[in-house]
């Protein structure tokens, strides 16, 4: 009887930190977007960033989000 | 009789496969069918391909199955069929009920049962059922609560000031991508299960050598067969996880997608064989909680553990009384059979009297408890 304890804290660790960040990192992105619509604005809030920064900020973000997706993908098929 | 006996388990197999695919359909739909992110026909399928190419991406699982849960020296085809029969009759009860039982668990508790009635209880090797199974099986849907409360927290957090219009649609498109990947996921871990148990056979058969991996048409068949499955749907349970344990926004139903996909994928490339149908269900509760924990009705949380606790002896008391039939002989494996397709006509015919289909799964009846007695 021996368990692998070693593959099941991988297989914890690395399945928190990827959906996290996934999860962050669509989110940041939607924040970005938001950003274009205008509807972050509400109350002159100064930190607010203006459209085409929320934008390339989101644009980053997704990138970001579809690498990990892609990397963990390729580690499964390969 | 070696021949034909090897026909009966593959056909029990890839039916077992069949309602593999629709008893898990929801693991990967649930959330984006309760969210409308997708419309009910198009989300089934879209899982059913995508569990078609996840069982090609990996076969770790099916190796853990076939090698080395129970001792293939001395069990016979004849018990894996009863062991699958058990499976099948199981995972259609609890269709039946609604209860996003483990159909991997079901299956493991089958060829338990059969194993064990069939060749004594130290044919069952218990060492490798608890550290590939047993102990991932009760880890894994904690650790997919886990994951999708600390996610959802914080696209709530990080999404709190953002436009609300932006974020709603923004996490539906997300929820297309990430529902897909569950599915996919369940390619690589559940087709697999039916995979190892064909393999399985035909090593006890003789006709591959024991450490063989599944052969091509293997592989072929049990996607196929566990595509269609998902594809027909299994509409109740998928209002049971959709629209029962919580109402489900689309933030949450990513975040619980997303956890849902990388607890399994990361699994499956271990080998771990973890039921998928206990992650998806912990990754939604988990997603509830992150919101507002008293959002989530912990009553249909205590059915579905209790559920849990009794798919793998249920179905291994199950696969026992089919092995001990079984073993009789020809005629044992044809009583076996006639009395399980008897009892799966009679579930399906009760399962009209109500019918959950795609046009009404939405509607959401609260107030009917999943029958706590099964």
């Amino acid at each position: 009887m021996d368990v692998d304890w070693r593959a099941l804290l991988l297989v914890g660790i690395v399945s928190l930190a990827v959906a996290v960040a996934v999860v962050v990192l669509v989110a940041f992105a939607l924040v970005g977007l938001s950003a274009r619509s205008g509807a972050a604005r509400h109350g002159g809030e100064a930190s607010a960033p203006s459209a085409s920064v929320g934008t390339a900020a989101a644009c980053v973000c997704l990138v970001a989000a579809a690498a990990i997706v892609g990397f963990g993908l390729y580690l499964v098929v390969v | 009789m070696e021949f034909s006996i090897i026909v009966v388990v593959v056909v029990a197999a890839l039916v077992f496969d069949f309602t593999n695919g629709f008893h898990d359909t929801a693991n990967a739909m649930a959330t984006s069918i309760a969210t409308g992110a997708l419309r009910p026909k198009l989300a089934v399928l879209i899982a059913g391909v995508m569990n078609l190419v996840g069982v090609f991406v990996s076969v770790q699982v099916a190796k853990t199955i076939s090698d080395g849960l129970v001792d293939e020296a001395r069990i016979t085809p004849v018990v894996i069929f009863a062991g699958l029969v058990g499976a099948i009759l199981w995972n259609l009860l609890t269709w039946l009920f609604g209860l996003p039982s483990s159909s991997s668990h079901a299956l493991f508790g089958g060829l338990i049962g059969a194993t064990w009635v069939a060749a004594g209880v130290d044919a069952i090797q218990f060492g490798q059922l608890l550290s590939k199974i047993l102990l991932p099986a009760l880890l894994s849907p904690i650790l997919a609560g886990v994951v999708a409360l600390t996610a959802t927290l914080l696209a709530y957090r990080i999404t709190a000031r953002a436009g609300r219009a932006t974020v709603s649609s923004g996490f539906r498109i997300g929820q297309i991508v990430s529902a897909s990947m569950v599915a996919l996921a369940h390619g690589t871990n559940d087709a697999q299960k039916t995979m190892g148990v064909i393999t399985l056979a035909l090593i006890t058969a003789g006709t591959l050598p024991t450490d063989a991996g599944p052969p091509l048409w293997v592989i072929l068949t049990a996607g196929l067969s566990i595509a269609l499955g998902t594809y027909v749907g299994g509409w109740r349970i998928i209002r049971t996880l959709g629209k029962r344990v919580t109402e489900i926004q689309t933030t949450q139903g990513f975040a619980a997608e997303v956890s849902s996909a990388a607890v399994i994928l990361a699994s499956s490339n271990l080998g771990f064989a973890l039921s998928t149908t206990q992650v998806a269900t912990g990754s939604i509760f988990g997603a509830g909680a992150g919101r507002r924990l008293a959002s989530v009705r912990w009553g249909v949380a205590g059915q579905m553990a209790l559920s849990w606790l009794v798919t793998l002896p249920a179905a291994a008391a199950a696969g026992a009384v089919a092995a001990y039939t079984a073993c009789l002989g020809t005629i044992g494996v044809v009583i076996v059979a006639v009395v399980g397709v008897a009892l799966a006509a009679g579930i399906y015919a009760r399962s009209r009297r109500q019918p959950v289909t795609a046009e009404n799964v939405n509607d959401a009846p609260a107030a009917t408890p999943v029958a706590a007695n099964v």
